[in-house]
């Protein structure tokens, strides 16, 4: 009885909420899980001024949500994407050929990948050509020449840093944060070395394997997509060396110092000025046909692109959002909130 | 007789491994428990945090220029309350000063104003003390979570607002309380706002839709495979495929809910309905195998009777037989529920790994679960979102450990002795 009582009651409740289910009144998010925690404040404040629903933000990384995005138009498919880098050539093409054709870009703000330790060791400070010489899986030696990485001390590479072991906890391959670490420091660090910049013109594959390889010898730990699990190991071990993003360094302060990197800290003003070499855009991305089909997309890049929001002083900076300058925000948010197409 | 060989040594030893098999025994329980209390002990600790609040209390003008009687929803909430905080500790001069001020109260507190001046217009008309919910920060600060002897440089809250926090103290504006929000609201990226309801309502309409499908299918499948088909090859396949389904890594049934019943079905991402379908894939070799278990040990004496007396196969199985093994079915449907209760990895494929604030009310809106909360919580950078993951771990087993009471008070009712 109980049984047929309780599922009698589900397909009543199933059929009462069927008729609205498909006229979507909610924006659909998807995307980085990078920019997740500002999306969704957004979302929220959103959500509570307006009459509009809270939308739903899903974290599916930034590839994944892309892949969601360019799946097509209609209800299905996400509304706007999030994502911790600038959305690729072949997705754009993917994209028209599903016949997502107009595609708004909107940039947010910047975000800085911190390598931090904790407060019980010294803080470091080293070169990105150091850095890349202590994680890459083959160093560049005499010109032309690669070797596998013998470094095992952080002053084997250069005297001048700590005599202790390298280890670093970072974020796995399936990581934004990961791929924008891989890009700006370790690739950063590879050019200084002046063969292997050389090497980009002629040989551009075996330039990318070189600089955009983490070396797989135990030194480099793959801690996972969860960076407070990484401060708590940092607490625990002041020999490791954590690689996470700029919020997280925020919120710990009182755990974890940050690197100088290239003699830069990773300071809020720094980050923002473009100063610290290891710092990505932030991005999402609107799908121009859903504007006027599901109610309120129009308002929310309204919000999202306010200076409450966005700005220097905005909620997002309390997020850990780094934002843009005046003027790269002032022109951004005439472009976003004048649905202007994305041009790569 | 006399050639028996010592016979009090031997049974020494046969009473000494005896002695130690029961200390092993003991020790391995003693282990379990242990490990048990550190993990439950732990949680509770980190948890019990989050089900108490601070709130501050602030004297705000709600006088006729702040708010228009007539329009007093058009009022300007959130400058009403900075001002307040303004007016409170007036020697913030500076804007940084101003920002850390603003900071002391929630978010949320604009919001909270506009309720509370709706909820009570005739307190209109002059200074009005309210009750804010307190920031995070504050929060924390006074549970003893931060440090406040470290260097000013280490920590998030400077001198200064702790100086602001000890003169609210001091003049009694600060009051701490239970957290009945948390059980009230959705989720927040604000961690004194974030709420458990939306998880709780989407885990339970989630195992609902599970339920619905995999209890009749589990024991109808059950019934036939262990009361009707002929024994051959064929069900003999199909009995090593439910074993093996059994033990198949969720993630699979994920992709699966993905392919089939949104690309294939369109059914409506991140709802319930997806989600109780896909979890049911899971749960429904659990229930296969524990309703034939117990459907395999009720005594052949009984079916035998009944058919002996005339009942047809299907009268001896509904009428006798079924209600006698019915216990030990709803003992496995249980026990798949509650594995089906604590799974995140399917439902991260079929988008119910999501920032949802309002609580779903069919089973066709976005929802999210209990384990997927944990989840995102666990990841914020936000140092109070700590406590509330720990608390969510909580009301999760508290969840569970409803469902395995129901389990038994059922079992209690409906088991029959032979």
């Amino acid at each position: 009885m109980f049984t047929k009582t309780l599922c009698v009651s589900a397909i009543a409740l199933a059929t009462a909420a069927a008729a609205p289910a498909f006229a979507r009144d909610q924006i659909k998010i998807v995307g980085s899980s990078t920019v997740f925690p500002f999306s969704t404040t957004v979302a929220e404040r959103f959500g509570k001024s307006t009459e509009f629903k809270t939308p739903v933000v899903e974290s599916t990384g930034s590839g994944g949500g892309l892949k969601l995005f360019c799946a097509g138009v209609g209800e299905d498919t996400p509304d706007i994407t999030n994502a911790s880098r600038r959305i690729k050539e072949s997705e754009v093409k993917t994209c028209a050929e599903n016949g997502v054709t107009d595609i708004v870009e909107a940039k947010i703000g910047y975000d800085g990948i911190v390598l931090a330790n904790s407060k019980d060791s010294d803080q470091l400070s080293i070169s990105l050509g150091d850095l890349f010489m202590a994680l890459a899986k083959d160093v560049p030696g005499e010109a032309g020449e690669t070797k596998p990485n013998p470094y095992t001390m952080w002053n084997e590479i250069n005297p001048e840093l700590p005599a202790v072991k390298i280890e670093v906890l970072g974020p796995p391959p399936t990581s934004g944060t990961r791929d924008a670490f891989v890009e700006l420091a370790m690739e950063g660090g590879c050019k200084t070395v002046d063969w292997v910049n050389d090497l980009k013109k002629t040989d551009s594959d075996a330039y990318k394997t070189l600089c955009h390889t983490i070396r797989e010898d135990g030194v480099y730990v793959e801690a996972g997509e969860n960076d407070n699990l990484i401060v708590q190991k940092l607490q625990a071990n002041p020999d490791a060396f954590g690689i996470f993003g700029y919020s997280f360094l925020e919120q710990n302060s009182d755990a974890v110092q940050g690197a100088m990197i290239d003699g830069v800290a990773p300071e809020f003003e720094l980050i923002a000025e473009g100063d610290y070499p290891v710092s990505r855009s932030l991005y999402f991305y609107v799908k121009k046909a859903h504007v006027g089909e599901v109610p309120g997309i129009e308002q929310f890049l309204a919000e999202f692109t306010s200076e409450d929001a966005w700005g220097e002083e905005g909620y997002l900076a309390d997020k850990g959002l780094i934002p843009m300058t005046d003027a790269e925000r002032e022109e951004g948010a005439k472009a976003i909130n004048g649905l202007m197409n994305l041009s790569m | 007789m006399t050639d028996f060989i010592t016979p009090s040594s031997q049974l020494k030893s046969r009473k000494s491994a005896e002695k130690r098999f029961q200390w092993y025994g003991r020790g391995a329980i003693f282990a379990s428990l242990a490990f048990l209390v550190v993990m439950v002990g732990s949680i509770l600790y980190k948890g019990s945090g989050a089900f108490t609040t601070t709130d501050v209390a602030i004297v705000v003008d709600l006088g006729p220029e702040a708010v228009d009687p007539a329009n007093p929803q058009d009022a300007r909430f959130e400058k009403i309350v900075k001002d307040a905080l303004k007016a409170r500790f007036p020697e913030a001069t500076k804007r940084a000063d101003r920002r850390k001020l603003y900071g002391l109260v929630s978010n949320d507190a604009g919001f909270e104003l506009e309720r509370f001046v709706l909820a009570n217009p005739d307190k209109l008309g002059g200074e009005v003390r309210v009750w804010f919910r307190a920031s995070d920060d504050f929060d924390i600060l006074l549970k003893g979570t931060v440090d406040r002897t470290v260097d000013e440089s280490e920590r998030r809250l400077s001198d200064q607002e702790i100086g602001w926090i000890d003169t609210l103290l001091a003049d009694g504006d600060v009051k701490r309380g239970f957290n009945w929000s948390f059980f009230t609201n959705g989720d927040s990226r604000e961690p004194e706002l974030a709420g458990i309801l939306s998880a709780l309502v989407g885990s339970a309409l989630t195992l609902l839709v599970c339920f619905c499908f995999s209890f009749p299918v589990g024991i109808l499948a059950a019934i036939y495979l262990e009361e009707f088909a002929p024994k051959n090859r064929f069900s003999d396949i199909i009995e090593v495929n439910i074993n093996n389904l059994a033990a198949v890594p969720s993630i699979v049934f994920g992709l699966l809910g993905l392919s089939m019943l949104l690309n294939t079905f369109g059914m409506p991402r991140s709802s319930p309905l997806v989600g109780g379908l896909v979890l049911s894939l899971m749960t429904l070799p659990t229930i296969i195998i524990a309703a034939r278990a117990s459907l395999r040990a009720v005594p052949p004496s009984i079916r035998e009777a009944a058919l002996g007396m005339g009942a047809s196969p299907v009268q001896a199985t509904f009428h006798h037989v079924a209600p006698l093994a019915l216990p030990g079915i709803m003992t496995g449907t249980i026990v798949g529920m509650a594995q089906a209760l604590g799974e995140t990895a399917p439902l991260l494929m079929i988008g119910m790994v999501a920032f949802i604030v309002d609580v779903p009310q069919s089973i066709l809106e976005p929802a999210t679960a209990l384990p997927v909360q944990i989840f995102l919580w666990a990841d914020a950078p936000e140092r109070a979102f700590l406590e509330k993951t720990s608390a969510a771990i909580i009301v999760l087993l508290l969840f569970l450990i409803t469902m395995n009471l129901l389990a038994i008070v059922l079992r209690r009712r409906f088991e029959k002795r032979f």
